[in-house]
């Protein structure tokens, strides 16, 4: 939310949106210094919690360096050592959104070495996966990580699923995490449609909220989509409520 | 469960207008000048697939046909972005 302005807390809000919990994130462009990211731990931990409770919307955050700007290993590792000083921040949920982009030999270190941080605090993990052609191989060298770091996968969502990395990702017992987006990526129809073929458990979806075209009524809409399918309430809440509410559970940090 | 028709009433329009914007988009290359690249042989590759999805899903069979197939982390990025479409050429 930090790209966005605060109409679109207020559109949130009316649409019924309880909690937001934002991942640190690429803004676009790539900072030049750690006191950047240190800066920006702040906004995420202090500054938009405020601004989302003027309505009424708790605001939790992952907190990482991001892939994008993970190239540069030694650079990493210097954003990485502050991360510990804001784990204790009340509305930190864990470690995230992590994960590959161009799937290189640095990104898979750095991704490595935020896992571990995640088993020595005992968090959560919010994975992204690369986009367009390359999400396929880094979803494949995420899991092989994982399975070679013995993450419980129970703690760990992987984002940004389509339809050729869904089922990898549920089949290895990994939580699955669909981002909408309103061009480019996965629209609200296939959203739907995966939901319909892998099953409604251990999957959510969620709205791309960052600097590019993106929407953040995306999951207020596909709730309105899974409708025109014929999908009961029931399990339109279950997807979009009680699952996420069930996950962000094993983070200490987050209630409702 | 929504029928067929739900699905037609739902959709078919929507997917009308898309299967023109693609055609359109092919007789957009003809008409104009110069080399296409990767990135429109992938394109065709993934109409092919589309078509002809054998086990997977269409839907499957067009991302993994648009995907980079090689398993070994890359030395190093020289770019931020993604294109679309695998460069077999470049080794992905």
């Amino acid at each position: 939310m930090v790209s966005r302005t605060t109409d679109d807390y207020q559109a949130m809000a009316i649409a019924g949106c309880e909690a937001i919990c934002e991942p640190a994130f690429w803004a676009g462009f790539d900072r030049s210094s750690a006191q950047g990211f240190h800066d920006y731990y702040r906004q995420l931990t202090e500054y938009e919690p405020q601004r989302a409770a003027k309505f009424g919307i708790k605001h939790f955050c992952w907190l990482c360096i991001n892939p994008k700007e993970a190239e540069d290993s030694g650079f990493a590792r210097e954003v990485m050592a502050i991360i510990p000083e804001f784990l204790d921040a009340p509305t930190v949920l864990g470690i995230g959104e992590i994960g590959l982009n161009k799937n290189t030999i640095s990104e898979l270190t750095i991704f490595e070495e935020h896992v571990a941080i995640a088993q020595k605090h005992d968090l959560p993990i919010l994975i992204h996966t690369p986009h367009l052609e390359d999400k396929l191989k880094g979803t494949r060298l995420i899991i092989d990580a994982l399975k070679n770091a013995k993450v419980d996968p129970s703690k760990v969502i992987i984002d940004h699923v389509e339809e050729h990395t869904a089922g990898m990702v549920l089949d290895a017992g990994f939580w699955a995490g669909m981002t909408l987006y309103p061009e480019s990526k996965c629209t609200l129809p296939r959203a739907v449609d995966i939901l319909e073929n892998f099953g409604m458990e251990n999957i959510w979806m969620n709205s791309a909220c960052d600097w590019g075209i993106s929407d953040p009524l995306a999951v207020a809409k596909c709730m309105q989509e899974m409708k025109k399918r014929q999908h009961s309430q029931e399990t339109i809440h279950k997807v979009v409520y009680d699952n996420p509410v069930k996950f962000l559970s094993q983070s200490p940090n987050f209630s409702l | 469960m929504p029928s067929k028709q739900d699905i037609l009433d739902l959709y078919f329009m929507d997917a009308r207008c898309k299967l023109i914007d693609i055609a359109a988009f092919l007789d957009r290359m003809d008409r104009f000048d110069g080399d296409a690249d990767y990135r429109f042989n992938g394109f065709h590759e993934a109409l092919d697939a589309m078509l002809k999805p054998g086990e997977q899903s269409r839907a499957q069979a067009v991302l993994n046909t648009l995907s980079d197939q090689t398993v070994e982390p890359i030395p190093k990025a020289i770019i931020q972005g993604a294109f679309g479409a695998p460069n077999k050429q470049a080794g992905n």
